[in-house]
């Protein structure tokens, strides 16, 4: 197990590589000087000629990366063009909430995903079935923004129903449950619908293989039989599109922060771009792919532990 | 046995063109799925709507009118009024062609260089299979939306960079897709036979690897449509993609966000509209794995 | 020589009348166990007989109530120790299940859940229907693993399927089927898919462990030399119905149905050297579901048929000899040749 993580973190490393490149290119890529870009738009040609100099973008380009994967690596990640700080600690703190709401969501997604996938697999054809799959379908075709805008509305300024108001959560902010109740469901919504259709169509390939058959035979409950038979062999590739969603979610994530408007990386971001401050965009990229890479990891660990046909070692 | 065997060969002489049976067998599973139909009837609705709808609108897209503001629906504006007094109506059914435009092409473009890369790598295998593969790892390993959002910072706001940036996130499924069919076409014996004959690399893949991944590759098309419809509208939303006052949906329900006390309609029709144009798509793509590879789960 | 009519002298374990299962598609109903009618006495093995399609597996199947949808057993009688198994309700069935019958499996492969030990799988079957508690099923499994002839059992009993070759799974598939001592094991093809040298240790064993344990076995199998090495009784299935039942003796000394004429014929004959004269195959294949013929099921494939087998359906009918027979040849409307001996079709 030990050097099967071991040679599952070094499997990343290339990746690893090739995204602090992408992310070093895209500051290349962009049109203009980038002496001009990272200092900012109103820098003086002076602040420009410094920031040239700081950045050593009179340097060849191989030098240069070097001192970027250098500076990540060390933590300095350069400055921001609106106040000048360190990217570092304009990004620490807005993690928490981006993390925090993408766990949740993903947990969300997973409870729900899961179980109306086995519901509906288990009363395949039948109204229940045909329900679920039907609000899957819808789960999977609605804009999350468009959800959460409609959520807020429902249930932050809400309505009233027979005397009682249904603006039980707030719209806006992180921290209290009142204010992660709303978020969490918008953004688990579409894993949820995604993970529902997988699991359904796992478990029915599952349930028609010999092994149930056999436990069948060996007199299980019908109810164990789906449970602990069926559904953890149904969980194996159900695993892996939790970890590919991830990343959908950490983009869901940029939206559903804007429409709550919490504090977090996703924010961060498109406020970042709108102000052309390009080393925080930059460095938010590379957060999130970051993020996005150690989740993959943990999910093929923990898929090592499920699939018991997967040669560990 | 070998009766049978003679039986079945003479019946494949006498049988049509087994290529308009093939067809024939797809468009009879196809019809007979419910979503397929549902999906594609609507589908063809749309884009009706998108061509022709503007000259039936009531009104302008683009006319403000101070007097009528944030006027819930009613028989006059039957979506109501945004804030500027713009007749909602008109602006759904101009925005359509912009859903349309911004989904279709960038499929296209992450199709094409997808299947390029795909087929490419699958084919050739070696060095170029593993550089291509491990740049598309890459291109995975960002999240999806915010790979057009870089991309978009870089080239800046506008809808023609979204659909460029939608459509470079969606190359590496088709490379992925492609190559993996390209690999099990390639070790297929016929393929041998016809390289034996002396058919040149270009040949063997146009006429006789493309027409087998067509499927997936169609399949995952329709369905790659629908996400990149949601993804771009969630740019547009966030000012990053279509720019006021065009009457994109993603832009028209931010526009709504600041009127939520006054008038949800802004911002609950044109999410409306999205969930339907992409819900179209989800179904008919549904269906269409369904008729095309039954074994293709999603 | 041994009898079917022994059979009547004690109760039978079980016993099967017009047991009829069908398969329900959209547009018509298949006929998958149509009438089928047998005994196996205590103790003793009967062999069930017939080419894929035949029915043979549904009829196991249907024995435990295992049949799934779109399946349905539409009518018939299971009599297990005297008691209807139809009648029984779902929870008396699955304490009936893996504890007083068994059954193993034609794929060890497959049949065996990729995800758990053996150990744990064969547990299971102590924990549901003798309460014991996890370590003390675990013992018993290990026992088990013994009993079946695996090397290094506590070692074994650890371990994940695939893991293990394929012979090995179907020991283990054995002793989950016997751990709870059952008086009926049924055994769909479990040789099969198994190598020739591994086939003749499973069976082995199976006979070993039926003279300690006692119990009766249900051999489904297309392969005549397992019938002849390992049953008491045989049953052979055409088309979802037995056209003859007999003592193995009598089966294979003197076959009565054209069909098992046949099937004997299919098989290569080792003591012989039959020169470059071709296997022996019955002609044409078995039709399609939803073209059953009207008369003799077999009738079509038959070098016997006459005008009466392609009209009615010959009933089973008992020999002299207390075997079961279900042709017209042996019947007083038989319109063909009547000094017609099946047996001369027989290649020597």
């Amino acid at each position: 197990m030990f050097t099967f993580i071991v040679r599952r973190l070094l499997q990343t490393i290339p990746v690893l590589i090739g995204v602090t490149i992408l992310t070093f290119g895209m500051m290349r890529l962009i049109p203009g000087d980038p002496a001009q870009i990272m200092a900012g738009e109103s820098a003086s040609p002076e602040q420009i000629e410094l920031t040239r100099e700081r950045l050593g973008l009179n340097d060849p380009l191989p030098v240069q990366y070097m001192d970027y994967v250098t500076g990540i690596v060390t933590g300095d990640l350069g400055t921001s063009v609106r106040n000048g700080r360190p990217v570092s600690g304009e990004i620490a703190p807005r993690l928490r909430p981006t993390i925090e709401l993408a766990f949740y969501s993903t947990l969300l997604s997973v409870l729900i995903g899961v179980t109306a996938g086995v519901i509906a697999a288990v009363r395949r054809g039948k109204l229940s079935d045909s329900l679920i799959m039907l609000f899957a379908l819808f789960g999977l075709s609605m804009p999350n923004f468009w959800l959460g805008l409609m959520l807020i509305q429902y249930f932050a300024i809400g309505f009233d129903v027979g005397g009682i108001n249904t603006g039980w959560f707030l719209a806006s902010g992180w921290g209290t449950w009142q204010q992660m109740v709303l978020p969490v469901i918008t953004l688990g919504t579409a894993g949820a619908a995604i993970i529902a259709r997988m699991t359904r169509s796992s478990m029915l390939e599952v349930i028609d293989q010999d092994y149930i058959r056999t436990a069948r035979a060996k007199g299980v409950k019908e109810r164990v039989v789906v449970y602990r038979h069926a559904l953890k062999n149904a969980l194996i590739p159900v695993v892996t599109v939790v970890g590919l969603q991830f990343g959908a979610l950490l983009g869901g994530a940029v939206l559903t922060e804007t429409v709550f408007a919490i504090n977090g990386l996703g924010r961060l971001m498109v406020d970042s771009i709108n102000a052309r401050d390009f080393p925080i965009v930059q460095s938010g990229v590379l957060v999130f792919a970051f993020l996005f890479v150690l989740v993959n990891i943990i999910v093929d660990i923990l898929y090592g532990f499920l699939n018991k046909r997967i040669d560990l070692n | 046995m070998r009766e049978e065997i003679n039986e079945s060969a003479a019946q494949a002489k006498a049988a049509p063109n087994p290529r308009i049976v093939k067809i024939k067998n797809f468009w009879k599973k196809l019809t007979s799925s419910k979503s397929a139909v549902i999906g594609g009837i609507l589908i063809i609705l749309f884009v009706l709507i998108a061509f022709i709808g503007p000259y039936f609108t009531p009104y302008s897209p683009f006319d403000t009118d101070t007097s009528n503001r944030l006027v819930g629906p009613s028989m006059e504006h039957w979506f109501g009024t945004d804030n500027y007094g713009r007749d909602i109506f008109s602006r759904i059914i101009h925005g359509m062609s912009i859903t349309l435009y911004v989904g279709f092409f960038s499929v296209f473009i992450g199709m094409t260089v997808g299947v390029l890369f795909g087929i490419v790598s699958g084919y050739y295998g070696g060095k170029v299979d593993t550089v291509i593969m491990r740049f598309m790892d890459i291109l995975l390993a960002f999240p999806g939306i915010l790979l057009a959002l870089a991309i978009v910072a870089v080239l800046g706001s506008s809808l023609e960079n979204v659909i460029i940036a939608v459509g470079i996130f969606s190359v590496p499924v088709f490379a992925r897709i492609v190559r993996g069919s390209t690999l099990a076409v390639k070790k297929l014996e016929y393929i041998d036979a016809v390289k034996a004959l002396g058919a040149t690399d270009g040949r063997i893949i146009f006429k006789h690897i493309l027409p087998n991944v067509a499927s997936p590759i169609i399949v995952q098309a329709t369905l790659s449509i629908a996400t990149s419809i949601l993804s771009a509208s969630g740019l547009s939303f966030i000012g990053m993609g279509a720019q006021p006052p065009i009457p994109e949906w993603g832009a028209m329900l931010s526009d709504g966000r600041n009127y939520m006390y006054d008038a949800t309609h802004i911002a609950t029709i044109p999410g409306l509209a999205i969930v339907v144009v992409v819900l179209a798509f989800n179904l008919f793509g549904d269906g269409l794995r369904d008729a095309l590879d039954p074994k293709m789960k999603n | 020589m041994v009898k079917a009519t022994d059979i009547l002298d004690e109760q039978p374990i079980l016993e099967v009348k017009d047991l009829q299962t069908s398969f329900f598609t959209e547009k018509f109903e298949v006929k998958a166990v149509d009438g089928v009618n047998f005994a196996v006495p205590k103790g003793k093995t009967l062999g069930i007989v017939g080419e894929s399609g035949s029915g043979k597996s549904i009829t196991s199947l249907s024995v435990l109530r295992l049949i799934q949808d779109p399946g349905k057993i539409k009518g018939g009688e299971i009599l297990f120790k005297g008691e209807n198994l139809l009648d029984k309700s779902e929870a008396q069935m699955r304490k009936i299940r893996g504890n007083e019958i068994s059954m193993i499996f034609q794929e060890p492969m497959t049949s065996l859940n990729p995800v758990y030990t053996v150990g744990q799988q064969i547990s299971e079957a102590y924990m549901i229907h003798q309460n014991m508690s996890k370590k003390e099923a675990m013992l018993r499994s290990t026992e088990m693993l013994e009993l079946v002839g695996i090397p290094s059992p506590k070692q074994r009993v650890k371990q994940y399927p695939h893991e293990l070759s394929g012979g090995m799974r179907q020991r283990v598939m054995i002793a989950m089927a016997l751990a709870c001592d059952p008086e009926l094991l049924i055994a769909d093809e479990p040789t099969t898919a198994l190598d020739v040298t591994i086939q003749a240790q499973i069976l082995e064993l199976m006979k070993d462990l039926q003279d300690r344990l006692g119990m009766s076995i249900i051999m489904i199998t297309h392969d005549l030399g397992v019938v002849a090495e390992t049953c008491d009784y045989v049953a052979v299935m055409y088309m979802g119905k037995v056209v003859e039942y007999a003592s193995v003796t009598d089966l294979f000394k003197n076959p009565k149905h054209p069909y098992t004429v046949g099937l004997l014929n299919s098989l290569p004959r080792h003591d012989v050297d039959l020169g470059d004269v071709e296997l022996n195959v019955i002609k044409g294949s078995v039709p399609s579901p939803d073209n059953i013929p009207t008369g003799c099921r077999f009738a079509p494939r038959c070098p016997f048929a006459s005008d009466i087998c392609h009209e009615k359906l010959p009933h089973l009918e008992q020999s002299e000899e207390g075997n079961q027979i279900r042709c017209w040849i042996y019947t007083d409307e038989w319109d063909g040749d009547p000094e017609v001996n099946v047996n001369d079709q027989r290649s020597t």
